[in-house]
């Protein structure tokens, strides 16, 4: 009874001290030299994780800084982009306006519909028929970008072509919706808009469903029992619970939106150098995405390539931010509801 | 305990007194109604569009056996014929290197996060997966092109594109494998330790045999996902018309370029052969898809 023998020599032969023996787990390791190769090649992986993502940060960082030296523009706040002459001279305002804007107005169409299409299946579907009904939206993330794509401007665009002047005549003194361009074919930031808003909606759709379909039964019944109509249950019990999942939902859609390159390269036509400012939504314009694609082909020189990984750059760090966001927004709620 | 069926009966029977609504709550719950179903309306139309769209365009040239079996080469864009055969086989070739370079890393990462990882380390690598998934695939590439071109000065070819594309799949196989592991009863692994098996023998024999069809699914969706990318095969992977199965020379096709290569043509033949090879790549992605689903409902975990 007085011997204590611990359990780490019990298991094995190794060094109780050893991490990879005494493992932080469940103690189940036994140190022998299989057990600490296969534990080395898992934490490994992980490590690989970590060094991939720095390496992204770090590789476009140096390469876009000594572009980023020669510029005689002001990056943030120009809007020329002339990299091919002797002297850089070349800013981010136009993409980044671009870029948020086409992601925003894709949130606002999708979100509220994603919301109605997850509350579809998880609270008025019938049961049998819920899980084929959201194999069927979750097909839509199957489609390839370029698909949508080349279907957002060949097929979609024409009809939204009218929609747009319907709402330039009805609502053309508000700067969003003036006619005030120089493209007038269908490759709007409008029609990009919708297509990308398609792109995004299985996903938002995929984890609002999850987190509707985790709402407590007590909530539900309680509010049964008070009497609630079906939309009072979900509007008093349903939403409040899985609006933070939405919420993290949602910026996850936009930071899918914002990366999105060869769906809306395809869909938006390039302004040509030098044209006016306009605010309106009918108009074209490159993402920063898509202004790299566009130039795939023509990086020759570090230089000009520097130009357009600075732009990269850019993008990384705003999905980064919007990514990050929305793994704390979901975090804060697992600490709420554990 | 919980009761609750698709149309609670409590509402309905009962004293009227009790259960009366009024005429507003009621007009307002059949409108949330409507919109509801409507919202899922919307979301299916542009799948059905966009499916019957690739399919009545592309169908015609898919049913030619020169299209599986021949390439481009020497076809101009006035000219009718020729096939998809090479980008078939560029984009299959890419996205097996891919899978080759992924699965292990992806794989090994979820036993790490699963079976060892806690404490600081674990949420960094788990923050960075997370940070993986929502990278814009043309991040990764411009990441590769600065990496393999740029700094160590090599040229633009197909590895380089199944390099970037890891970049994508390897956060797809960690997540689902990740859910798989924690699927897998705990009793199974302590059963194992109890007749003195190592912990990595535990995972390797019984853990991981367990969770496999989880693991199939998750590399089938991450396939899928990647065969579909431009952006990558844009910045590193230039398209060529003929067939070439070396990864590491010359330029090597793949559907997404093919489609990319003559979208903006007018003349018709050319426009025929980039539906089909749309076609041809939403069938490929589809199949993988649904393989993955119907995988994962046949193996799943039985608690």
């Amino acid at each position: 009874m007085s011997v204590a023998t611990p359990p780490a020599d019990l298991l094995g032969d190794g060094d109780p001290h050893d991490p990879a023996s005494s493992g932080p787990g469940d103690g189940a390791s036994t140190g022998r030299l299989g057990d600490r190769l296969f534990a080395g090649a898992a934490r490994g992986s992980g490590l690989l994780i970590i060094a991939m993502v720095t390496l992204v940060g770090v590789f476009l960082v140096s390469q876009a800084v000594p572009s980023l030296a020669d510029n005689h523009a002001n990056f943030l706040t120009s809007r020329v982009w002339d990299v091919d002459g002797p002297t850089l001279r070349f800013g981010i305002a136009d993409l980044l306006w671009v870029t948020v804007i086409v992601a925003t107005v894709a949130m606002i169409i999708a979100v509220p519909i994603a919301i109605g299409v997850a509350l579809f299946l998880t609270q008025y579907a019938p049961r049998r028929l819920a899980s084929p009904f959201a194999a069927l939206v979750d097909l839509l993330a199957a489609v390839p970008s370029i698909i949508f794509g080349l279907w957002g401007i060949k097929i979609l665009g024409p009809y939204v072509l009218h929609a747009q002047g319907w709402i330039e005549t009805a609502f053309g003194w508000f700067p969003l919706f003036s006619s005030d361009t120089t493209i007038n074919s269908a490759g709007t930031i409008f029609l990009a808009s919708i297509v990308l808003a398609i792109m995004i909606l299985p996903i938002v759709t995929a984890l609002s469903r999850e987190v509707f379909a985790q709402t407590p039964n007590a909530h539900k019944e309680a509010a049964l029992a008070l009497g609630a109509t079906k939309w009072e249950v979900i509007r008093t019990a349903v939403l409040p619970f899985g609006r933070p999942g939405v919420i993290s939902a949602a910026m996850l859609g936009l930071g899918r939106a914002l990366g999105e390159t060869i769906a809306v390269t395809i869909i938006v036509s390039s302004l040509a150098g030098g044209t006016s400012w306009s605010w309106s939504l009918f108009n074209g314009g490159e993402t920063f995405a898509s202004r790299i694609a566009n130039n795939a082909a023509e990086f020759d020189s570090p230089q000009k390539a520097g130009a357009f990984i600075a732009a990269g750059l850019v993008l990384f760090i705003l999905t980064f931010i919007v990514n990050a966001i929305a793994r704390v927004v979901i975090e804060r709620r697992k600490a709420f509801t554990e | 305990m919980s009761i609750l069926t698709a149309d609670p009966p409590t509402a309905e029977v009962g004293d009227d007194q009790l259960t009366h609504r009024s005429r507003g709550r009621q007009v307002r719950n059949a409108a949330a109604t409507v919109i509801v179903v409507a919202c899922f309306l919307i979301a299916i139309v542009p799948l059905a569009w966009i499916l019957f769209t690739v399919v009545s365009k592309g169908f015609h040239l898919l049913l030619d056996v020169h299209w599986w079996t021949n390439s481009q080469q020497g076809i101009t864009a006035r000219r009718v014929g020729g096939g998809a055969y090479h980008a078939i086989v560029g984009t299959l070739l890419q996205a097996l290197v891919t899978a080759i370079i992924s699965v292990p890393i992806g794989v090994l990462t979820a036993v790490y996060l699963v079976e060892y990882g806690r404490g600081k380390l674990a949420r960094v690598v788990s923050f960075m997966v997370d940070i993986l998934t929502g990278i814009p695939s043309i991040v990764a590439a411009l990441f590769i092109y600065a990496l393999w071109v740029t700094t160590l000065g090599l040229n633009r070819v197909a590895f380089a594109v199944s390099l970037a594309l890891v970049l994508l799949m390897v956060p797809v196989v960690v997540r689902s494998t990740e859910e798989m592991l924690k699927l897998v009863p705990n009793e199974l692994r302590e059963a194992s330790y109890a007749l003195g098996v190592p912990k990595w023998r535990t995972i390797v024999l019984v853990v991981l045999p367990t969770a496999f069809s989880g693991i199939v699914t998750g590399v089938l969706l991450g396939l899928a996902r990647v065969m579909g990318e431009t952006a990558p095969l844009l910045i590193l992977g230039p398209y060529a018309k003929s067939i070439n199965t070396d990864l590491f020379n010359g330029f090597m096709a793949a559907l997404p370029t093919m489609i990319n290569q003559d979208r903006t043509e007018v003349l018709q033949p050319a426009l025929d052969r980039v539906w089909a090879a749309a076609l041809t790549l939403v069938l490929l992605i589809l199949v993988l898809s649904i393989a993955g689903r119907i995988v994962a409902r046949l193996g799943a975990v039985k608690q």
